[in-house]
């Protein structure tokens, strides 16, 4: 989209301004908001991983498997997507080693962030796989295919295609869910932003920058996963020949 | 090889036992009885609605039964023998009768993300546990057979439709079945495509000794291939014999009308 | 000695949480309230035939897409005393609230507005109508309905974003449920019962929602 990229410019080109303005300060919040960057980057490269295989794994169960699998999935299903984000990163984190289960708060922070988004993209990855067409069911049932074989060979390699752009909306709500970490003293760019905040008071300058940093990581993302649908779709007819 | 033939000879290699297949208030087959002897090439024409494509697709395991038992080369198909009776089949009953059969589709459903070569090569690998070298030297031959030698590596998006459909018969072939399943496969196709998917067809029924059972609006291949023709009607078989005597002389009425319909729009 | 559930602990925080629960219902109905109209403002002026206005929206849209709610947040209620204007916690969580989800809003109006087929302009045109009237009598009547189903799963989305505004300390369920955690040295009952409670709430807003939705389409009969 051109609008996105022009976008992007403008925001760029109007902070800029503003750090040439005050280069003396840009210089030196600088280092450490690029270490938090780091981490918010970490958390979210994690965090997609473990919410991709989550969502593969509750679609296909609740999808085909049998209905204890099947419930299982539902119920995680419900309830990740229906408290938010904060509270679960609350609950794990002060509620855990309360059960006795002891995890330093960056494990928390990935297994939230991608058992959450993770339930979100159970239903992309349903949508997508109910999407293929009949027809490629039939032939492969016509040849005699094991329904599982039929899934891993056929269905699923043409669904994928159709999964990146909403997977790449996923991936971006998972970026912006990772500023939650903050609040649960993981130094990631958000919290970088605050402490930096609370001890120079230059709002706008370190805010402003904060939030061009969060969507040039969100643009990386974009371009990632249109050039991953590309090489997707390569070979593949869109819809028949 | 191993596996004593459960059929005598002269016993029909598919038969329908009063087959009745219902849409829920619609009954779409109606207490269907057919048989249909081994290497026989039998027609199915008849107007929309008919039932004719179900008959097919309850014999490829499409669409389930609500009466009666097919029986496919002496066994029942989706049912087993149990205590001297008649159970639902299992998973492994139905795929292992399943594999008697072959189908080729009216759109083709060929995989879009596998070549040509792959496409044939697909089954014979993950359900015939065929080593992959062998499995490609079957769909090289088959695909040559089909006369789309040069097309092996070519995916079905770079194909005309004519071409699809023979790699869709020649990976249909590459599962050895016994009974082959033409489901209006021509219908779908620009007129000019038709002869080759037809000439492939030819050469399948002189070169093999498959039983084929094909549903198709393509009357004048029918009167020349088949052995024997039925006209469907309101879910039953309404007229069957040899083509010679059904478009010949037709002595139902229904198929007089059907016919002189099919000929005006020729 | 740590019990696994302590009953008695948590029908003694249970009124406290209800009263923080009014807040958070509050800080929803606010921020959804500012949204949804901030959105249809959005929409509109998306709309303008001068590149001027809608290029700088349509920019303004995406930034406010693409980046954190919680730093959204932290800069409205750290910016603002800068210019002088002291604005409390509860306000500037709702105006954070309601400038986030009201692009959001404006995305889904914008679906809305574009499945108006263009004869109704054109008719509203040919009747001499001016751009307010159109809008108020004719376009936004029809555009509105198919798209209350939307505007109802982001209504969802906020109410439970809303615990971000502990952040700013507000006192809301979130920030109640840490306190009373802290204060007893036990986190367990308070947030699980939290999480609970949004839980609920949501599942019976999303089960309405679809009602609505199944309402709407007996009734629309498009």
């Amino acid at each position: 989209m051109p609008l996105r990229q022009l976008t992007v410019c403008a925001i760029v080109a109007f902070t800029a301004g503003l750090v040439v303005a005050s280069f003396a300060t840009f210089r030196v919040f600088l280092p450490g908001l690029l270490e938090g960057a780091l981490v918010t980057v970490e958390i979210t490269i994690g965090g997609c991983v473990l919410a991709v295989v989550m969502a593969f794994v509750a679609a296909i169960a609740k999808m085909y498997g049998p209905w204890p699998i099947r419930w299982l999935a539902v119920a995680y299903i419900e309830v990740f997507r229906g408290t938010s984000a904060l509270v679960q990163l609350f609950w794990l984190f002060f509620v855990l080693p309360h059960f006795g289960i002891l995890l330093d708060p960056l494990t928390v922070a990935i297994l939230t962030l991608g058992l959450n988004v993770g339930a979100y993209g159970a239903e992309v990855v349903r949508g997508a796989i109910s999407s293929v067409q009949r027809g490629q069911w039939e032939a492969s049932t016509a040849l005699n295919m094991t329904r599982m074989t039929a899934l891993r060979r056929i269905i699923i390699p043409q669904a994928i295609v159709r999964m990146i752009p909403p997977w790449g909306n996923l991936f971006i709500e998972l970026l912006k869910a990772t500023s939650l970490v903050s609040l649960i003293t993981i130094s990631d760019l958000a919290f970088k932003a605050q402490q930096m905040n609370a001890t120079t008071f230059r709002t706008v300058e370190i805010f402003s920058i904060v939030l061009v940093f969060y969507l040039a990581i969100a643009s990386v993302i974009t371009v990632a996963m249109r050039t991953l649908e590309e090489r997707a779709a390569r070979g593949i007819a869109r819809g028949r020949a | 090889m191993s596996v004593p033939e459960a059929r005598a000879a002269g016993e029909p290699i598919v038969r329908f036992d009063k087959v009745t297949k219902r849409y829920g208030s619609l009954t779409v087959l109606d207490e269907l009885n057919l048989d249909i002897a081994a290497g026989e090439k039998v027609a199915i024409i008849g107007p929309s609605g008919s039932g004719k494509t179900t008959v097919l697709r309850m014999l490829m395991t499409l669409e389930t039964i609500n009466d009666g038992v097919i029986w496919v080369d002496g066994e029942p198909l989706t049912h087993m023998r149990k205590n001297g009776g008649l159970e639902p089949a299992d998973a492994r009953h139905l795929r292992r009768i399943r594999g008697k059969i072959g189908m080729v589709f009216q759109h083709f459903n060929l995989f879009p993300h596998m070549t040509a070569l792959k496409n044939c090569m697909e089954a014979p690998i993950t359900v015939l546990k065929l080593p992959k070298r062998e499995a490609e030297e079957r769909a090289a031959e088959l695909l040559e057979m089909v006369g789309l030698a040069d097309k092996l590596h070519h995916y079905p998006s770079q194909l005309s439709g004519g071409q699809q459909q023979r790699v869709a018969i020649a990976r249909a072939c590459a599962m050895r079945p016994k009974i082959m399943l033409f489901d209006e496969v021509t219908s779908a196709l620009d007129p000019e495509l038709v002869g080759e998917v037809l000439n492939v067809i030819r050469k399948l029924g002189a070169e093999h000794d498959l039983t084929m059972l094909m549903v198709t609006h393509q009357m004048g291949f029918a009167k020349e291939f088949a052995d024997r023709v039925c006209f469907f009607y309101g879910g039953k078989i309404a007229e069957e014999g040899r083509p010679e005597t059904l478009f010949g002389s037709p002595e139902n009425e229904r198929t007089q009308q059907f016919l002189s319909a099919v000929l005006e729009s020729m | 000695m740590t019990k696994l559930w302590d009953w008695g602990y948590t029908w003694e925080i249970l009124p406290v949480l209800a009263k923080a629960s009014i807040v958070t219902i509050e800080a929803t109905f606010l921020g959804f309230l500012l949204a949804a109209t901030f959105g249809l403002l959005l929409a509109i002026l998306r709309m303008s035939k001068s590149n001027w206005v809608s290029v700088p929206t349509a920019g303004f849209v995406e930034f406010v897409r693409s980046t954190p709610l919680l730093i959204q947040i932290f800069f409205i209620f750290f910016v603002f005393p800068e210019f002088g204007v002291n604005l409390s916690a509860m306000t500037a969580g709702v105006l954070a609230l309601g400038l986030h989800y009201g692009t959001y809003c404006s995305e889904v109006y914008r679906s809305g507005l574009a499945n108006i087929p263009r004869g109704q302009w054109e008719a509203s045109t040919a009747l001499n109508l001016s751009p307010y009237h159109t809008f108020r009598d004719i376009i936004i009547p029809q555009a509105i309905p198919p798209v209350v189903p939307a505007l109802g799963n982001y209504l969802v989305a906020l109410f439970k974003e809303t615990p971000l505004l502990s952040a700013i300390a507000v006192l809301e369920l979130m920030q109640t449920a840490k306190i009373l955690g802290s204060e007893n040295f036990r986190y367990t009952e308070p947030i699980t019962l939290v999480g609970v409670f949004f839980l609920v709430f949501s599942l019976i807003t999303a089960a309405g929602i679809r009602q609505v939705e199944h309402w709407l389409n007996r009734r629309g009969g498009n």
